[in-house]
């Protein structure tokens, strides 16, 4: 049987993080109310002219450097023309022949070693509107609230190999945009949009076979089960000696396949053309270099720090810098506290785990790096045991709060003193002459259990380690 | 002739014009004589002159990140054959 190996390129759609459109002073929010942020220009009225918003120019600037782009001191707007109601001019004002940026990579850590994947061009253009369907009537409703926000648009080279090199890439790209502040990298609500270009060949066959263009991934995980099932049809078509027809799909997440979209069957001609409505964007030196010098610590190079200056393993320094702000809650908290292993401990699991269920970000936690730090500390110096540590957290995760002084209120500090505890241990063992009689017998991991029923007497706050020495005392 | 009658059919649907099937000549001798008077221009040499993208030299005119209200939404949809005061309405696309 043939071995085949997959080819994908994607095309990222991400929407920048302005306040006002690309070519208009309507606002970008998003959630307003249908079409209030629409005006002449962005609803397609005769005779008005696009302005083009500086800031668009600096972030995609920005995200050019950000990949190696090279980026091009002249660039040009053109229409790419087709008819659709969420578009009022009938054509989308984007970038064709002369893109802002060619030439970049992005560099990706993955489990088998360091990748490479080469990005084609980054260009500027502007979103279109959104429709609703009525599932009642024979009507669809347009609103034109995100006609004009700003994108760019990046597109990869063909150089992933399987979904997990695509989304390996994926996440990189996003984490590179929100490091940068130009993009929130919300994928549900549309900020950051994939599409993939994916098709198989024999191994070690130079050509490229037919390709399937994949759309309406909304997660990374559909991006992945997407391609995954994507790869498994064209395989089972060259397997029966039939061939892969050059199509766009969409994905159905509900059902986990991908299907031929309907209703575009007529092939897209885009005509594209210079729009003579908008001058060629002449980039001063001046301002790139400006921006050069504005770029942030990008995830790559500060995962590479997190190890070295850290000395934290090479899984923690990734799931750390992944985002922007959870890096930097680390840093702040190491900062305070200088216990960097156990700060990276509590953030991979009760912070990010609250993080998410919560759906807050770093930034916004009322339980700050600082409180982070205290608590760590406090369980190191034997204030508090770490399952208080833990109930502290989840008390003063909403509110936020100095835990020191909310364990002093409460009267949480853990009990070391071994006068106290022996009281506590003998009470436990009288009650349970049972299992004393049977731990004395030989079931050593009754041991566990001794030290639950004390740790509950205590209300959680005796210290794990003394009462362990009492126990093995009383019962050797 | 570089243009046919189906290229002629095929320009117009893309515009969505529908065209009197009689006129299709017509319009493709039409469409022939603006290709052939723009091929005067391959007479000049150009080679070494960069390509230019449009008749308007001046630099590039960029304009703040500032939002502003320029409209209402009622102005925005009123000039809709259908509207419900929030949405366009069009004949349903899917």
């Amino acid at each position: 049987m043939a071995r085949y190996e997959a080819v994908i390129g994607l095309e990222v759609h991400a929407q920048l993080g302005t306040e006002s459109k690309i070519f208009c002073s309507c606002s970008t929010r998003f959630g307003d109310e249908p079409n209030s942020n629409v005006c002449p220009v962005c609803s397609g009225m005769p005779g008005v002219l696009p302005v083009l918003n500086e800031k668009v120019v600096e972030y995609a600037v920005k995200m050019g450097l950000a990949v190696d782009c090279r980026i091009n001191g002249k660039s040009v707007f053109a229409r790419k023309n087709y008819f659709y109601p969420d578009l009022p001019k009938g054509y989308q004002i984007s970038q064709f022949e002369e893109p802002l940026c060619e030439h970049g990579r992005v560099v990706v850590e993955m489990e088998g070693g360091t990748k490479s994947f080469g990005i084609t061009r980054i260009h500027m253009e502007e979103d279109a509107g959104k429709s609703i369907h009525s599932p009642a009537e024979n009507v669809s409703y347009v609103d034109l609230n995100r006609t004009g926000v700003p994108l760019i648009e990046i597109v990869s080279e063909p150089d992933m190999r399987s979904p997990e090199d695509a989304v390996a890439y994926l996440k990189e790209l996003r984490s590179i945009l929100v490091y940068l502040g130009v993009c929130d990298g919300n994928m549900e609500e549309g900020s950051f949009r994939c599409d993939a270009n994916v098709s198989i060949r024999p191994l070690g066959q130079e050509e490229l076979g037919t390709r399937a263009e994949l759309k309406n991934m909304n997660s990374f995980r559909h991006v992945q089960k997407a391609l995954e099932y994507e790869i498994a049809r064209q395989i089972d078509l060259l397997e029966d000696g039939e061939a892969v027809v050059q199509e766009t799909r969409l994905y159905d997440a509900d059902k986990g396949v991908t299907q031929p979209m309907r209703g575009k069957e007529e092939a897209h001609d885009y005509r594209y053309f210079p729009d003579p409505d908008l001058v060629p964007l002449v980039l001063d030196p001046a301002w790139v270099d400006k921006w050069r010098g504005e770029l942030p610590e990008l995830p790559g190079p500060r995962r590479g720090r997190f190890e070295s200056r850290y000395g934290l393993p090479a899984y923690d320094a990734g799931v750390l810098t992944a985002e922007r702000e959870v890096a930097d809650y680390f840093e702040a908290a190491v900062a305070e506290y200088g216990e960097p292993k156990k700060i990276s401990n509590w953030i991979m699991t009760d912070l990010l785990r609250q993080l998410s269920q919560t759906g807050l970000g770093a930034s916004e936690c009322a339980f700050g790096p600082k409180s982070l730090a205290g608590l760590v500390r406090m369980v190191d110096e034997g204030a508090i045991s770490q399952k208080i540590a833990k109930d502290v957290f989840l008390e003063l995760f909403e509110t936020g709060g100095d835990p020191e002084a909310y364990v002093r209120e409460k009267g949480l500090t853990q009990i070391s003193d071994t006068s106290a505890l022996e009281a506590a241990v003998d009470r436990v063992l009288s009650e349970n002459p049972k299992e004393v009689e049977a731990f004395r017998a030989g079931k050593k991991k009754l041991m566990a259990f001794f030290v639950g029923q004390v740790m509950r007497k205590t209300k959680g706050q005796a210290n794990p380690a003394v009462v362990n020495e009492l126990l093995a005392r009383r019962l050797g | 002739m570089k243009i046919g009658p189906e290229e002629v059919a095929r320009i117009a649907a893309l515009a969505r014009l529908e065209i009197d099937p009689a006129k299709v000549g017509q319009f493709a001798e039409q469409f022939n004589d603006i290709l052939d008077y723009m091929d005067k221009l391959s007479e000049v040499d150009t080679e070494g002159v960069e390509p230019m993208y449009g008749p308007v030299e001046h630099a590039t005119v960029l304009r703040c990140d500032r939002t502003a209200r320029d409209c209402s939404r009622d102005e925005v949809l009123s000039n809709a054959p259908e509207n419900d005061g929030r949405f366009f309405i069009v004949p349903r696309i899917v």
